[in-house]
């Protein structure tokens, strides 16, 4: 079985978040990258696969070249090759006709993405992608198993669970569940050194025509002052609901 | 390593003190190659995952928990980083070693001591100096923590004397094996490890011997009670009482008598890596302190707004950036040493030896600073916490036991105070520094007539360069005389000698600080590097009001008349800023960084 997992390079959640250029454009001064966390969910799941049912694992990023630690890192963890398009990220429609081209040429049995990255949380990169390559696609997906061509997965949707067969190749949006937090790993020292002398690949980009462009950011209001009510005291609460929050 | 080892005029340890080091030649933690930054991450996560969660754990006396946390950092080959790869390590440099450490080491005491006991004085002394055989058969286990290693040389009897221990061992009739009687106290790792490096003497030998004893209890090998201590708390002290315990010949580490040697050589690793264990420990008090100055409100004001706070943060950032700067600098140091050796033929374990050795004034220092820079940095974190900095829900109280420790083990801090001074005085006689001609150079300069020119200091960090340069005359003055002086019988004269190292501490200390920082002004810029700057500047105010106290003290117990009066002239002269920075505004400035980003930033 051969495998893709798409890793997206993200701000850590602790990160400060501030604008430059006019607010239209995030601030990565000072911030530091993780590999998404639904990605990482799949990174280990691949790496289940890879260890049970003797799968290759590739990981694929679109990004510069300031996306390669965060590569690095996967490659650590276990993937055995890695694959950079050589462009800037910009919109899902663009990224995922950039991964469209590899996916499609390197005949993947199954291609597993996040859900959404946590950075601008799109979510529609592993939809198109789906379309583009003509696979079958489960999005927010909690369980995964494959068995020779079929593969069968579970769906988070409201309130319950979708169990769903479906043919290989497959793309997957993927997110916690696939494994657990307790499961996620660290990347060991010989890792880190093997991952030094694994391929990664540089490539160009196809030139995808990017249909959006991000106008303004701005961030939420920061969090007000505090008031703590005594829960003997709900006429107090009524009164600073509706005369002061005026929510009520 | 390879583009620094063909470099064969990198500075010999003590020779920081005679020699102009260019920042370039400096390796800062903003060195780190990509997979020294993942290591870094890595350990970072490890401790975040495996320790954090469970402080309180370690704080009960969890020792379970502490052999647990150690078999998963052998499990991620956090044990075996030093080790080569033959024996199942991965043989990564001296910087990489010292990274593990730092990061591993700063979210309880109880693991760092674990950690250190066992990577360093529990596994060195086999690399170091084992036999083939010996290596092959112990050392791929304690890198992989399959086994654990603990150092049996401290006895009730003999603790910084090490050489006077009473434990025996007696050759049998047949030739084939020692038996070792004795009993060792304060040994950490006693309660779970499996190979301990025993330090015993044969018949009235000068010198004791070091033997590798595996862990039997069928073997006359018994462990008294788990200690009660200060901190550390889950950290297993123990002490272990050989009695009769039978040791084949083949496991002596080196020749006969050569015990000592390879203790001492052992704590040299054991002491600059004692330094880089103070140093996350020192960024993650600076962390929580923050936080919880940002959070805690009195007067209507987060406490960090107040002057009396935002010193604490900025001096503790400031002792914390000193002290990566200079354990960094000697680790690479020590990490261009070895490759050199490796480079000429020489053998891994000499290579390692012999690198580490040649700056073995380097790591005693290190050692005092780092430790002592903790302990202050743990202190003002209670005193950040106020009240709840003394309860033990709240992470200083343990902070501040752990850091206690650091300052008595691995040689107390007076007995590396004077081994600095000591080990430098000695590579000057060999000729391996040369400390006469520079000394001589100031004895004339204090006589002659100072120059009245103003240099121009308008280059950053000129002024302090030129301060430090400074400096090293005073110590070359204040030593150089008492040299002079008492020959053979200054060690007779301690509080003389302690006055010396604390200079010397202060010079190697500020000196790494501004180098590090004056490389990183060249290569990010000056306002990107604005409160490096002042931290540098920061450090040396302080470090010129130590030199100036101690030299002070010192000159004034062995010079008398016309001479104390021309020393002290000099003194004054040699600690005579042109521009007297404006510490207050320093301070402000770190701590308007350290508040605003709510964490150590740097
Ligand atoms: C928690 C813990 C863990 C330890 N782990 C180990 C271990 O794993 N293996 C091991 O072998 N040892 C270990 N030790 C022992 C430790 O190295 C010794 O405690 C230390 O070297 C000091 O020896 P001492 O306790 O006998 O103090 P002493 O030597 O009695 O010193 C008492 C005081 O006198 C001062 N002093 C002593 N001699 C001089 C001198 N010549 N000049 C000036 N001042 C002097 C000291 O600086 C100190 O302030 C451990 C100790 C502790 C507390």
């Amino acid at each position: 079985m051969k495998i893709l997992v798409c890793i997206s390079h993200v701000p850590d959640t602790t990160s400060k978040i501030n604008f430059t250029d006019n607010d239209t454009k995030f601030d990565t001064n000072g911030v530091q990258f993780v590999i998404n966390p639904n990605d990482e969910f799949g990174l280990t799941r691949a790496m289940w696969f890879k260890e049970k049912q003797g799968a290759t694992v590739d990981i694929i990023n679109v990004g510069g070249p300031e996306t390669e630690p965060t590569l690095r890192k996967a490659l650590a963890i276990g993937a055995d090759s890695a694959i950079r398009i050589n462009t800037e990220a910009l919109d899902g429609y663009q990224v995922a006709k950039e991964l469209s081209a590899v996916a499609k040429e390197g005949n993947y049995d199954l291609i597993i993405a996040g859900r959404e990255s946590i950075d601008y949380n799109g979510g529609m990169v592993p939809g198109m992608l789906a379309n583009l390559i003509g696979a079958s696609f489960v999005n927010t997906c909690i369980s995964l198993e494959v068995d020779g061509e079929t593969a069968t997965a579970i769906r988070e949707i409201d309130g319950g669970k979708e169990t769903v067969s479906a043919k290989l190749p497959l793309v997957i949006g993927g997110q916690k569940g696939l494994v657990e937090e307790s499961d996620l790993r660290i990347p060991n020292m010989r890792g880190i050194m093997m991952a030094r002398k694994k391929p990664l690949e540089v490539k160009e980009p196809q030139g995808a025509e990017i249909e959006t462009k991000a106008v303004s950011f701005e961030k939420p209001a920061p969090k007000g002052e505090v008031k703590l009510v005594s829960p003997d005291n709900l006429d107090e609460l009524i009164n600073l609901l509706h005369n002061e929050a005026k929510v009520i | 390593m390879a583009e620094t080892a063909d470099k064969k005029d990198i500075l010999r340890g003590g020779q920081f003190l005679v020699k102009e080091t260019a920042c370039e030649d400096v390796f800062t933690p903003e060195d780190f190659n990509e997979e020294q930054k993942m290591m870094k991450e890595t350990v970072k996560e490890f401790v975040d995952r495996e320790i954090v969660p469970h402080k309180e754990r370690f704080e009960h006396k969890d020792y379970a928990l502490t052999e647990e946390v150690m078999r998963k950092a052998g499990e991620l080959g956090l044990l075996g980083i030093a080790v080569p790869e033959e024996y199942d390590g991965l043989g990564m440099g001296f910087v990489s070693t010292m990274l593990v450490c730092d990061y591993i080491s700063g979210a309880t005491g109880s693991i760092a001591t674990a950690f250190g006991a066992h990577t360093g004085i529990g596994t060195m002394p086999i690399t170091l100096y084992g036999t083939e055989e010996q290596k092959r058969k112990y050392v791929p286990k304690l890198a992989t923590g399959e086994w654990f290693g603990a150092y049996c040389l401290t006895e009730p009897g003999a603790g910084s004397d090490a050489n006077s221990g009473k434990t025996k061992a007696e050759l049998s009739s047949d030739g084939k094996t020692y038996k070792i009687n004795g009993q060792k106290m304060w040994i950490s790792n006693a309660g779970f490890c499996n190979v301990f490096i025993v330090f015993a003497r044969i018949e009235d030998d000068k010198n004791i011997t070091g033997f590798i004893v595996e862990n039997d209890p069928s073997n006359g090998i018994s462990l008294g009670e788990e200690e009660k201590k200060l901190g550390i708390h889950s950290s297993s002290t123990r002490q272990v009482f050989f009695n009769d315990t039978v040791v084949p010949v083949e496991n002596m580490l080196a020749g006969r008598g050569e015990g000592f040697k390879i203790a001492m050589n052992a704590l040299n690793v054991g002491r600059i890596k004692l330094a880089a264990a103070c140093l996350d420990a020192q960024r993650r008090v600076i962390d929580m302190g923050v936080k919880y100055a940002n959070e805690r409100v009195q007067f209507k004001t987060p406490i960090a707004k107040f002057g009396a706070i935002k010193s604490k943060l900025a001096e503790m950032a400031t002792n914390a950036y000193a002290s990566e700067s200079a354990s960094y600098r000697a680790a690479k140091n020590i990490e261009d040493r070895i490759a050199i050796r490796l480079d000429s033929g020489a053998s891994h374990s000499e290579a390692e030896l012999k690198g580490v050795e040649e700056y073995a004034i380097e790591c005693s220092i290190l050692k005092v600073a780092a430790s002592e820079d903790m302990q202050n940095c743990a202190d003002e974190g209670i005193q950040i916490f106020g009240g709840m900095g003394f309860s033990a829900d709240a992470p200083m109280e343990a902070a501040w036991r752990d850091a206690r420790i650091s300052r008595i083990y691995e040689g107390t801090n007076e007995i590396n105070r004077m081994l600095a001074v000591g080990m430098l005085v000695k590579k000057a006689m060999k000729g391996h520094v040369d400390l006469l001609n520079p000394a001589m150079a100031v004895g004339e300069e204090l006589t002659g007539i100072p120059s009245f020119d103003t240099p121009d200091y308008s280059e950053v960090l000129s002024e302090e360069k030129a301060m430090v340069a400074k400096l090293k005359k005073v110590f070359l003055m204040v030593a150089g005389s008492a040299i002079q002086k008492y020959g053979p019988e200054l060690e007779e004269h301690q509080q003389l000698l302690m006055a010396a190292s604390d200079i010397l501490i202060e010079i190697y200390m500020a000196e790494s600080t501004i180098l590090r920082t004056e490389k990183n002004v060249k290569r990010f810029g000056e306002d990107a590097q604005k409160e490096q700057i002042a931290m540098a500047q920061l450090y040396l105010y302080h470090a010129v009001d130590i030199i100036t106290q101690k030299a002070k003290e010192g000159i004034v117990s062995f010079a008398e008349g016309d001479e104390q009066r021309m020393m002290l002239m000099g003194l004054k002269r040699f600690t005579k800023y042109q521009n007297q920075p404006n510490v207050i505004a320093l301070r402000n400035l770190i701590a308007e960084k350290v508040t605003s980003e709510n964490t150590y930033p740097f």
